[in-house]
């Protein structure tokens, strides 16, 4: 069968299709989107009605899923890393309630934070819900992983957690397919309370999750995940965790490594072959590309056992992603250089596109405050985030998706008065209704101003749940009608923008702007595709 | 055989059509392949990469590692210097356009680019906007670029010629052609120096 040409992503998705999939939920994050839009475009997905419309956030994403787990059919939830913090309470709590059709949690790390506020490890959740964990080492791991996955969910009744990092999820390698299975018919759970976690109902949940435990770390002793290769060299003894043990061999001629290696795939991972491992090597090297998390278990709080290098003891650097060097240095191997970088390259940061709505709406923002003292814009996650770098450096915080408005709140509490907010329509409608009702409730004098350009802006322009709703929903929470201006962020309105915000930063109760301007990508792009319609429907 | 190859440039000029072009003519031979990216920042005016490894034999890592790039491809000048960490320091190409992108204020002198560029032992420059422009778009500076650097891929002629048809196939015979056209051209007019 010939291979597809697949981003670590996209073999997921294939894979989950292929797997019986009924339906994916998910909120747009780097380096998760892939998958879901994968599903979104596939011929197959369509044909087997996989639905796949994007959620307001990973929250709502996390519970839809459960609700068709609860039904009886396979569901897949993406979501990048920090988007598993805006899951957790669904994720923690479908461990308890248990899987009926299968679930199974797909979370994308960021090392190094290439388009991330953190690097935080999801494996961490993984044990926090005590669910087995998959973390496939390449492309076609990520397809095999992701069937199996679903297997291991229905065969268990629990939620499985998938973990990737950027370097496979955005990498493309050959995949083999295997047969697509049909999808599960609707059926019900034989306990119907089951997924009822009144504290009596989730003692006994829960007791049952606990009995499931060691059932998890058995099949991680067969899947043939974790695989441990008995080296000549006792010297040392290697662990490396997913992507990591493309980094160890890449150091060994014909990837034949001298030291005892044991690949870890799947957690719980087996006792018995660390102890083995551990048996038969002087000192242990621990390779994860993340956190530190099996290498803190396997040290221990005293660590009085042999000795274990790894990020905590600085033979990896703790921060950031690992790469073929890192591992060789951390192996005592020779290390390949190249030239060295001129001094004369300059950085080229992204900044926002030209015409880009944003630009406007911060131009104005930034006259209308220029009689205030600065520091009293809070900003959210979005393409507008970048107005915190030159030229326009417009913005003072930027935390989690909807902190603007709660964090204006909180520093108008304080006697910052006015406080202003910049959110985007998308990130509104993912977390920043709630904020905006504290707001109304705590009458606050804070402006609010919502960026709307009709879209998710900058993981790729995906729809966003405002669909151009937004005023709508802004009255609804309560916001004086008086005070809730919509103004078009273009040069030409300029002077008239300034005025309007002017006047909602002199009022001492809760403003909002909403500054609408379709996205020039989308709007290119949505332009294109109607020309080329056209064109067609012409001949 | 082996190629480990860094593609460079700014979001927007068509470094992962170049990796999709290579990638497929690597395919059509039977070759293994990985190919990394970094996504988000194509749009936004960033400097963006791929790494992007053939073999005959299977790959490990998805990332080059530091010193082992036989090649650094890249669609603009003071981009191909931001990896030359990366290049062979015996063996390795760089192969890049001379045409700068200038959307940062602290833009370098062009002649001082230039210069670091040749003076590194390996090098193959091109005024693929020109050469581009000669075969019939601007916008086909990359595939220029990309016949620049044919000799030192290891992959036949014949195989990119069949990955461009392909791959350009749903724009229309004129694109291919054009495309093929600017191939060629990059790969006669190179300027190559060591």
């Amino acid at each position: 069968m010939q291979k597809l040409l697949l981003l670590g992503d996209e073999a997921i998705a294939q894979g989950a299709i292929d797997a019986g999939l009924s339906g994916v939920y998910a909120y747009p994050g780097t380096p998760s989107t892939e998958i879901t839009e994968y599903i979104q475009a596939s011929a197959e997905a369509k044909e087997r009605h996989i639905r796949s419309n994007w959620s307001a956030n990973e929250k709502t994403a996390m519970e839809s899923a459960i609700g068709m787990s609860y039904a009886g059919k396979k569901a897949l939830v993406c979501m990048k890393h920090v988007g598993l913090n805006v899951a957790a309470d669904a994720f923690v709590n479908s461990a308890i309630t248990g899987a009926n059709g299968g679930l199974v949690i797909l979370s994308a790390d960021d090392p190094s934070m290439h388009s991330s506020q953190n690097e935080q490890d999801s494996r961490f959740y993984g044990k926090f819900a005590m669910i087995p964990v998959l973390e496939p080492s390449n492309q076609q791991e990520a397809y095999d992983m992701t069937r199996y996955a679903f297997t291991l969910s229905e065969k268990f009744g629990t939620p499985v957690l998938i973990r990737v990092t950027t370097r496979l999820a955005h990498s493309r390698s050959g995949v083999l397919r295997a047969e697509i299975l049909e999808q599960n018919d609707l059926s019900l759970p034989s306990n119907l309370k089951q997924f009822v976690l009144l504290p009596s109902i989730a003692r006994r949940q829960y007791n049952l999750l606990l009995g499931k435990q060691a059932q998890f770390e058995a099949d991680a002793a067969q899947s043939g995940f974790n695989t441990l290769i008995q080296g000549s060299d006792t010297t040392l003894g290697i662990i490396a965790c997913g992507l990591a043990y493309n980094y160890l061999m890449e150091n060994f001629e014909n990837h034949q490594v001298p030291f005892s290696v044991l690949k870890i795939g799947q957690y719980p991972v087996p006792h018995e072959l660390v102890e083995k491992l551990y048996d038969t090597s002087d000192e242990i090297l621990v390779l994860e590309d993340g956190y530190p998390v099996f290498e803190e278990l396997l040290k221990g709080y005293l660590n009085r056992g042999k000795k274990i290098m790894g990020r905590m003891d600085g033979t990896v650097p703790a921060a950031g992603e690992l790469n073929p060097n890192i591992v060789a240095k951390a192996i005592g191997l020779p290390v390949s250089e190249g030239f060295q970088q001129p001094k004369i390259l300059q950085g080229r940061p992204p900044s926002l596109c030209e015409g880009c709505s944003h630009t406007d709406s911060f131009l104005a923002l930034n006259e209308a405050l220029a009689r205030y003292s600065s520091g009293r814009v809070f900003s959210d996650i979005g393409c507008y985030t970048l107005s915190a770098l030159k030229p326009l450096e417009s913005i003072n915080s930027c935390v989690d998706m909807g902190a603007s408005i709660t964090m204006a709140v909180g520093a108008a509490d304080a006697g910052l008065v006015p406080a202003v907010a910049a959110i985007g329509d998308s990130t509104f409608t993912h977390s920043g209704m709630t904020g905006l009702l504290d707001a109304v409730n705590n009458n606050s004098p804070i402006l609010v101003l919502i960026l709307d350009n009709a879209t998710t802006g900058m993981t790729g322009g995906q729809d966003s749940s405002a669909h151009g709703r937004v005023d709508d929903i802004v009255k609804g929470l309560g916001v004086d009608e008086e005070h809730i201006r919509v103004i078009i962020p273009l040069r030409r309105n300029h002077e008239e923008n300034v005025k309007i915000m002017l006047e909602e930063l002199e009022y001492m109760g809760v403003s909002v702007i909403i500054a609408r301007r379709e996205c020039i990508q989308t709007l290119g792009r949505r332009m294109k595709l109607k020309a080329l319609q056209k064109k067609e429907a012409g001949n | 055989m082996k190629k480990d190859i860094i593609l460079a440039g700014v979001g927007g000029q068509g470094i992962l059509t170049i990796a999709t072009v290579i990638g497929t003519a690597a395919l059509i031979e039977g070759l293994q392949l990985k190919q990394a990216e970094v996504h988000g920042m194509s749009q936004r005016g960033g400097d963006v990469q791929s790494h992007l490894r053939i073999s005959s034999n299977p790959i490990a890592s998805d990332l080059i590692p530091e010193g082992k790039a036989d090649l650094v491809i890249s669609v603009e000048p003071m981009e191909s210097l931001r990896y030359v960490n990366m290049l062979n320091k015996e063996t390795g190409w760089i192969i890049t356009s001379m045409n700068p992108f200038v959307n940062i204020p602290e833009y370098p002198d062009l002649e001082v680019i230039l210069n670091e560029i040749w003076n590194l032992p390996h090098n193959v420059t091109i005024d693929a906007e020109k050469v581009a422009k000669e075969q019939g778009s601007i916008k086909a500076a990359n595939i220029v670029v990309l016949g620049a650097a044919l000799p030192y891929l290891g992959i036949k002629p014949e195989s990119f010629e069949k990955a461009i048809e392909s791959i350009f196939a749903k724009k229309g015979d004129d694109m291919v052609k054009m495309n093929l056209k600017a191939l060629h051209a990059g790969r006669q007019l190179a300027d190559k120096r060591g």
